[in-house]
């Protein structure tokens, strides 16, 4: 077992309304757990059993699909609850803040941009806020993927699959990705990655 | 052929559906273009319990609805591929200037594979026969064999995408999945029928259980429009 599910830092309905009790009960007991799942049975016996989640994704990538795609996933979404709690948004933290104004052209450029990346990806997968080269990037990657894999480390992602949003938003992505923004990120966890960046 | 049917279909629609319409073409404000969403074939709720109403709405009124809307938009100011027809613009998009290839690619694939996909469900499912049957036989194992292998094909679609039986001119069949909405006529073959695993496809009643709706989606499966499609494609009109 190299994989476990981590129980969720808040509760069910924690971050109601602008993400249903029943949209996290599914994403995490269900969608989470079969990443979790699947990934250790790909896992058993492989020289990659017992590694640890980064340097799974990173030895996978390109090499074995089907591992890569449970084991992104599970890195994806073992941040994603984090990156997230109830009364989330808000202010940023002004170590971040400093970074976005001169990485990105300050904060409203900043959300504007990232919810511009969740909306242009197509299908399924994620938007990011990472480091690369030192410096902040706004990224978005297909299904599993993640910024581990382009040389750059995430600080702040989203999840664009539709199984993150469609009951509660439908097909209204920007509807989503806006409340994502404003009222649910966690930008403590964000600081905290972010600090821990090369 | 498919423009003929886009006409009937309008021709025919009841005052409700063209007010349905209507509603949706300015909720969206899709700008002026050559193409068109037509109206469901039949009521919302025709394939329920398998399908839920509220999801053929969302998913035809609102995703396909957007996939139309960002078409027309991206041909806008290329009339020359405006004027090429679907089928022919999704197998030469290596000839599309990158400006636009994208959004085609996109959303002209969401267009053919949702165009498809009403056409061919609103059905109450059981066995084709003929020559279909023969050829499904044939190619494919069989029947149920050919169930196994495309509901297996489309719980292995990672992400987004679909699956399909795709048929050539001779009428031979094969098993095949595409990620997001790339559609086998971009390999110039032709799509006798497919089924979408995007998640907004089943969401609402099956949430993470896609193969349940894999298997339960045989049951809506209007086996006398896949025999038509089967007749055109042997007869080389066969469109999207």
């Amino acid at each position: 077992m190299t994989f476990t599910l981590p129980d969720l830092p808040y509760a069910y309905d924690a971050l109601q309304p602008y993400m249903s009790k029943e949209t996290l009960e599914f994403h995490h007991d269900k969608h989470h757990k079969a990443y979790v799942d699947t990934g250790n049975n790909l896992l058993k016996g492989s020289e990659l059993e017992g590694k640890s989640v980064e340097e799974i994704v990173k030895a996978s990538y390109g090499k074995n699909q089907p591992l890569f795609n449970n084991a992104g996933q599970h890195y994806n979404h073992i941040h994603f609850w984090q990156w997230m709690k109830p009364n989330g948004g808000g202010a940023i933290p002004g170590s971040i803040e400093k970074r976005i104004e001169s990485d990105l052209g300050g904060v409203e450029k900043f959300k504007a941009d990232f919810v511009q990346a969740g909306i242009g990806q197509f299908g399924s997968g994620w938007a990011w806020l990472a480091v690369k080269n030192g410096k902040l990037e706004i990224m978005k990657t297909p299904n599993g993927e993640n910024p581990l894999v382009h040389g750059a480390e995430p600080i702040l992602g989203v999840d664009v699959w539709e199984h993150s949003y469609y009951i509660d938003y439908r097909n209204r992505r920007p509807d989503y990705l806006k409340a994502f923004i404003e009222n649910l990120v966690n930008w403590e966890h964000v600081e905290e990655m972010l600090s821990k960046t090369a | 052929m498919a423009h003929y049917h886009r006409r009937a279909l309008l021709a025919g629609a009841t005052a409700l559906t063209f007010a349905a319409s209507i509603r949706q073409a300015s909720a969206q404000a899709a700008p002026a273009g050559p193409y068109k969403l037509d109206p469901l074939p039949y009521p919302a709720n025709a394939n329920e319990p398998h399908i839920d109403a509220k999801t053929m709405e969302i998913h035809h009124g609102r995703h396909h609805q957007a996939y139309v809307t960002n078409l027309n938009a991206a041909l806008k100011e290329h009339a020359d591929l405006a004027k090429k027809p679907l089928h022919e613009l999704l197998a030469s998009l290596d000839q599309v200037p990158q400006s636009v290839r994208t959004a085609i690619r996109n959303n002209g694939g969401g267009h053919a594979n949702h165009a498809m996909f009403w056409q061919i469900m609103g059905g109450k499912g059981g066995e084709p026969g003929g020559e279909l049957k023969a050829a499904i036989d044939r190619d494919l194992g069989g029947f149920e064999a050919m169930k196994k292998a495309f509901n297996t094909a489309g719980a292995g679609r990672f992400g987004s995408g679909w699956v399909f039986v795709t048929v050539d001119k001779a009428g031979k069949l094969a098993i095949t999945s595409k990620p997001n909405q790339d559609t086998p006529l971009m390999d110039g073959e032709r799509v006798l029928f497919g089924n979408d695993v995007w998640e907004h496809a089943y969401y609402l009643t099956y949430q993470n259980r896609r193969p349940d709706y894999l298997a339960a989606w045989w049951n809506v499966v209007d086996w006398s429009k896949v025999s038509e499609r089967f007749a055109a494609a042997k007869a080389g009109t066969l469109t999207i």
